[in-house]
């Protein structure tokens, strides 16, 4: 029978209408229910599922179109079918806006009503299903805040599912942008340390004692301007998880004695002779080629082995574009979430956003999306939206190295943002002290003009 | 005794093949005993003067309290409706006594063949007295209990019931309840 699970609710204050309408959909083979009144029916939405309610629009005391508006808000999957005898354009309208399904003139013809509700069934049918598929592949599409389908992000939701619960080091590559501290989290998540801190402190940015003295903390009087004990983050993370981004950036000394601690779990602060234990799990994440910057002895072999012990690669975004799509829609919740109103891309939107390189990663299209939320006037993003230009600004004489394009669009970008690099490393989707690095390689100067000998 | 009683309730004169055609498939349908019966009366109180049409569901109640024990189909030639639908080929009481069907919808204006018509009132009187042993819709194609909203359902489908339907009537019919 057609509707076994379709459960019918029919509100009217005519007893006629009410066993009329009941006795035929009972044929049908739905399960029915009748209410007299709004006031009966609002006790039954709220006690009870319902899949159809067949609602007359004017009955005494609460009217059909509150029972409406009350109904969408008890019950949203249910599909409401408005009855009435005197159809008029206004309350057509304004059932239809306030959330109706659709809208019958009583009497009925017998094929509207089949028709109707055979639809309505189907309507609903899709939707569980669709429901039930959804959250299956967001199961298995999803490791944290991670959202991909690639095969190689799968293989690394598994690896990361397994690691987590260790306490092995992990070493994340990846490019800027591509992840790397939100896998760190995910993972610290998925862990037994959970219920612990999670420490992150960027290597790159600071200079050699400075950083020194984050991973350790120092005593007071340590040195010039330490003027009271500082707990480093090895000690703030003890219990959880500290993960250093751009490892591979960290001085010999520092290398020497990040090893020493990942061997003893044991050091000093910084002026301090007291020996410190902690319990730390360690993940930590370059850009660079580590094993490039062992053969060339920039890097202790032995330091790397120590934090090789699993090491995971993210792709970049370029290398799994089929992931735009997935990503997208799970940047637009995050952001409907935030700005309290709905949003969708366009198909041409999503055109630019595929065919569109990513040198910035995850983090790059996340911003652009954030972008084209602020600016675009309605909840559809449109490509002008998006502010991506499709080609470069000057089109080069011939083919270009990477390094020439990443140069020229940097300065570009540079020049745009009128030398605030914050807004200019938003934009480019990668962080401040990727960009100075990047700065200082191309010899570039805040507003994008060349700085004369790179590196000055 | 007979297990269904056919009544003429109509307005014209009764067409005697008709309600003979309709005998002979409940009989096949149901393995039931079936009569063609002439009673007194017409269900007058029936008529909607505002809608110029007749209730079904009161010529339901009409039947129950005027025809004699055992199941009854009424046949007619009038217009009949439910209160919330424009009209309908019949009603029935589900595992009750008392069904009616109408051939007013299912002759077409100028409809040339009678065979037609003859066919589709079988179609509805065996769907009808299905429901009262107890039968609801059903989905297999071309079963006689499919819903009938339109002309086009009732030609669609079989005279028959499909075996999944069969196998829920009891065997001889006298039973039914």
């Amino acid at each position: 029978m057609t509707g076994a699970q379709t459960r019918v609710l029919v509100v009217d204050d005519e007893e006629i209408i009410r066993e009329s309408l009941g006795g035929w959909l009972e044929k049908d083979g739905y399960p029915v229910a009748s209410a007299p009144d709004g006031r009966s029916a609002l006790e039954r939405m709220r006690s009870e599922r319902w899949n159809v309610v067949l609602l007359d629009l004017k009955m005494p005391g609460i009217d059909g179109l509150q029972v409406l508006e009350e109904a969408r808000k008890l019950q949203p999957e249910a599909a409401v079918i408005m009855m009435t005898a005197y159809a008029t354009v206004e309350t057509a309208v304004k059932a239809m806006k306030l959330g109706a399904t659709d809208y019958l003139v009583k009497p009925f013809d017998p094929e509207e009503l089949t028709l109707l509700m055979q639809d309505v069934v189907a309507q609903q049918r899709l939707a569980s299903d669709n429901a039930a598929l959804r959250s299956e592949l967001k199961k298995e599409q999803r490791f944290r805040d991670i959202v991909s389908k690639s095969p190689a992000m799968q293989r690394i939701f598994d690896l990361a599912r397994v690691a987590a619960p260790s306490n092995s080091t992990i070493l994340i590559l990846g490019e800027s942008g591509t992840g790397k501290e939100v896998l760190a989290r995910a993972i610290h998540a998925e862990s037994h340390r959970s219920a612990g801190p999670f420490m992150a402190l960027s290597c790159a940015a600071l200079t050699e004692t400075l950083l020194e003295s984050e991973l350790f903390g120092h005593e007071k009087g340590a040195f010039t301007g330490a003027v009271a004990r500082h707990k480093g983050k090895f000690e703030a993370a003890h219990g959880g998880t500290l993960f250093l981004d751009e490892v591979g950036d960290i001085t010999p000394k520092l290398q020497l004695d990040l090893l020493r601690v990942l061997e003893d779990r044991r050091f000093h602060r910084v002026g301090g002779s007291e020996l410190i234990e902690v319990d730390v799990r360690v993940i930590a994440a370059t850009n660079r080629d580590l094993r490039r910057a062992v053969a060339s002895g920039s890097f202790r072999e032995d330091l790397f082995y120590r934090l090789d012990v699993i090491a995971v690669t993210l792709p970049p975004l370029r290398e799994r574009k089929e992931d735009i799509p997935l990503l997208v829609e799970h940047f637009l919740g995050l952001l409907e979430e935030q700005m309290k109103r709905r949003l969708r891309v366009s198909h041409e939107a999503m055109a630019v956003l595929l065919a569109h390189d990513w040198p910035g990663n995850v983090r790059e299209l996340r911003n652009v999306l954030e972008r084209g939320a602020v600016v675009a006037q309605a909840d559809v993003l449109g490509p002008a939206d998006l502010g991506l230009r499709a080609a470069p600004a000057e089109t080069p004489s011939g083919p270009s190295t990477l390094e020439e394009v990443e140069r020229r669009h940097i300065a570009g970008v540079l020049a745009h943002s009128a030398g605030n690099v914050s807004q200019a490393a938003r934009l480019l989707g990668i962080d401040r002290v990727t960009l100075y690095s990047k700065m200082k390689k191309y010899g570039l100067k805040r507003r994008g003009e060349d700085a004369g000998a790179p590196g000055t | 005794m007979e297990d269904i009683r056919v009544w003429w309730i109509g307005e014209r004169h009764p067409v005697e093949r008709a309600l003979d055609h309709v005998r002979l498939h409940l009989e096949g349908a149901f393995g039931a005993r079936v009569a063609v019966w002439e009673g007194m009366g017409r269900p007058e109180e029936a008529y909607d003067p505002r809608r110029k049409q007749w209730s079904s569901g009161r010529i339901l109640s009409w039947l129950v309290r005027t025809a004699p024990d055992g199941k009854v189909l009424g046949v007619t030639d009038v217009d009949l409706f439910i209160p919330i639908l424009t009209f309908v080929f019949g009603e029935a009481q589900v595992g009750g006594r008392a069904a009616v069907v109408s051939t007013a919808r299912l002759a077409e204006p100028g409809l040339p063949d009678e065979r037609i018509v003859l066919e589709r009132l079988a179609k509805e009187s065996v769907h009808e007295v299905g429901h009262v042993f107890g039968l609801l819709h059903c989905d297999r194609p071309g079963c006689v209990m499919g819903r009938s909203s339109s002309i086009r359902d009732v030609d669609r489908k079989r005279g028959h019931l499909c075996a999944v339907c069969r196998g829920r009537i009891p065997r001889d019919g006298r039973e039914a309840t």
